[in-house]
């Protein structure tokens, strides 16, 4: 099982050696080069290329052990239990592959006026933001100051999931009726969606920064500033845009089988969608990520 | 490349008559799930089973070769057989399930591996997958269409549909009908019509009808998994293979199919986007 999974995140055996580490990091940050090198000459590739200039200096910054902060807004703790799922690599992965420096659910940091918030180079933030809450919201603005990353970690995060439906009136804080996506508030570097964010999704992103390796993080980046989803996406982006194929994949991710579907076209069950915007996130017809694929099947 | 990256291609059909007579070209998607089950290589497989409507297929998670079996043939409209792989997971408990799949499909699936968002344990656990090349499909009410008015039938007198030879067949128990493509054209749905991938390109293993004579398959093995398995039911008899080389029309006519896929779709991609519409690729 162990070998299954770490076969399959692409990683290799950890090493405690640092320097096999940064080589590897390094072997893959020219990998890297080269593919987006590559990226660059085909036209349409599907998300906007940057300057390997600016990458690879980014990869020097993020190739050391990361320093991660687990950040709990208005959430379930199912993204950080999601987290946890990655069983025996998880252990390896907190020991010695990265350093936790703050959260109240893995470690028992956090922040007040006598223990100031770490630097980080990582933040997972789980939950929407209460904008009555005034204790989220400093929390919020602190971490934004003191992470180079910033991650919407699950849906609520991302886009608000089903916190949107929230509308106050309830004990004990009546006035606690609005909740919003990080991104309404401040800048977010990258998403991992998900309701909640799968065990995998999270052990592979973990790893993609350790390696530095900002091409797999890419999509990431790219959905980070959407966070309107919901299952009606399928019909006005997808199916209103002649790109559906009736191929199933977002009745196969929706975690509350809100969808279905129907003539070869998802149908959505407005009642059962929670808004956390996986249909629209997997369709292929949404965005593609073919180099990757590619890559990780050995084509 | 235009046929996507292989190992190796060949003209194949499984040597087991009962799948002989019910496939739609030479049974390979049938006899590999088959034997990959024997061989419990996978635990079940999703397939484009039968449903109450005729020609309507719905996934089937098949736990036997006989479900399999039942599964065998073209249905020339949408089977969303990806839906079905959380079934088989969840419900069915597979640790290990196999599925046939067109490109589009492929991709959704391709997709979930590497990204897995919100497929917590389900995307792993997909361990062969047999692609078939796929020009085009169509909605339901099209069949309904091309088959009860343009062909002057009824689907549920069809025996067996295929694409072949310019022509779009329809047999019944005693009559063989056939409608030039062209006639087909603007019946097909239009997310096929920015749809570059002809040969399944992201399967294990690929197969299809083109290249090959009546009966048999051209087959591609393209990932390690993909090779390592159709070796082995060649190995084991229940695949008979031809070298490519020696059939007519063989690759030539496969690589200028799948060729002018790309192209058309290219153009439409153009058009789309010069529309200001958004394209996946
Ligand atoms: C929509 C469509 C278009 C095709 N276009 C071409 C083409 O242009 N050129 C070409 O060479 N081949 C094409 N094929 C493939 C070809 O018709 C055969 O499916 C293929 O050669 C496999 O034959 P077989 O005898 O090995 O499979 P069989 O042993 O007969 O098994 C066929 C398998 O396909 C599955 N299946 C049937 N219908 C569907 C569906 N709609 N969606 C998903 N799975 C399905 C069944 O479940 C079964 O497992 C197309 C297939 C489809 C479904
Ligand atoms: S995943 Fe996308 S293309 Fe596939 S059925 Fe759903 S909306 Fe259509
Ligand atoms: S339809 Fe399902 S997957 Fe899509 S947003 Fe709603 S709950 Fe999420
Ligand atoms: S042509 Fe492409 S999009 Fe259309 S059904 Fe076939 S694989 Fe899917």
């Amino acid at each position: 099982m162990l070998a299954r999974i770490k076969r399959w995140l692409g990683l290799a055996k950890p090493d405690d050696d640092q320097s096999k580490l940064e080589e590897a990091a390094r072997k893959k940050a020219e990998e890297q080069k080269k593919l987006e090198e590559q990226k660059l000459q085909e036209s349409e590739s599907y998300k906007p290329t940057q300057k390997t200039e600016e990458s690879s200096q980014e990869v020097e910054n993020v190739a050391e052990k990361p320093r991660i902060g687990y950040f709990h807004l208005s959430g379930c703790t199912g993204d950080v239990m999601s987290l946890s799922e990655n069983y025996d690599i998880l252990s390896e992965l907190l020991t010695n592959m990265v350093d936790i420096v703050y959260g109240q659910t893995l470690v028992d940091v956090w922040w007040d006026d006598e223990n100031p918030m770490p630097e980080m180079d990582l933040a997972l933030v789980e939950g929407s933001v209460c904008l009555q809450d005034e204790h989220s919201l400093h929390e919020l603005k602190e971490l934004r100051k003191k992470a180079t990353y910033v991650a919407a970690f699950g849906s609520c995060a991302k886009n608000g999931c089903f916190t949107r439906f929230s509308r106050g009136g309830q004990q004990a804080q009546p006035k606690h009726e609005s909740f919003v996506p990080l991104s309404d508030l401040v800048k977010v570097d990258l998403a991992i969606p998900g309701c909640p964010a799968s065990p995998e999704i999270i052990a592979k992103t973990v790893v993609a920064l350790i390696n530095g390796d900002l091409d797999y993080l890419q999509p990431m980046m790219d959905v980070a500033a959407c966070n309107q989803n919901c299952g009606c996406d399928l019909q006005t982006n997808i199916v209103n845009k002649a790109l559906c194929t009736g191929c199933g994949t977002c009745a196969m991710v929706c975690p509350t089988r809100a969808l279905t579907i129907n003539e070869g076209r998802p149908e959505c069950n407005k009642a059962r969608c929670i808004k956390c915007g996986s249909c629209y996130t997997h369709c292929p017809r949404s965005w593609f990520p073919e180099a990757r694929i590619k890559q990780d099947l050995g084509l | 490349m235009v046929l996507g990256t292989y190992k190796n291609a060949v003209s194949a059909r499984a040597t087991d008559k009962a799948i002989q007579k019910v496939s739609q070209d030479g049974g390979i998607v049938t006899a590999l799930l088959s034997y990959a089950l024997e061989e419990k290589i996978i635990e079940g497989a999703v397939v484009a089973g039968p449903s109450e409507t005729p020609w309507k297929p719905e996934p089937l998670v098949a736990l036997t070769s006989d479900e399999i079996i039942s599964a065998a043939g073209t249905k020339y409209t949408f089977s969303p057989n990806v839906w079905a792989l959380k079934e088989a997971v969840r419900s069915y408990g597979l640790e290990k399930v196999g599925t046939v799949a067109i490109p589009c499909q492929l991709q959704g699936i391709r997709k979930t591996q590497s990204y897995p968002f919100a497929t917590r344990f389900v995307a792993d656990k997909i361990k062969l997958i047999v692609g078939i090349f796929c020009m085009e499909n169509f909605p339901y009410a099209s069949l309904q269409t091309l088959i009860n008015e343009k062909l002057n039938s009824s689907l549920s007198l069809t025996e067996k549909m295929d694409i072949g030879k310019g022509k779009f067949w329809s047999y019944t128990q005693d009559e063989e009908l056939a409608l030039p493509l062209k006639d087909t054209h603007g019946y097909e749905q239009a997310g096929c019509n920015i749809c570059k991938d002809y040969t399944a390109e992201l399967s294990d293993v690929s197969t299809g009808s083109v290249g090959s004579a009546d009966g048999w398959s051209t087959v591609l093995t393209r990932t390690d998994a993909g090779e390592s398995i159709f070796t082995k039911a060649v190995d084991a008899g229940i695949i008979e293979t031809k070298d490519i080389a020696d059939v007519k029309p063989g690759l030539p006519l496969l690589e200028k199919l799948s060729n002018s896929k790309k192209t058309k779709a290219d153009a439409e991609i153009k058009s789309r986007i010069e529309l200001g519409l958004p394209v996946p690729f």
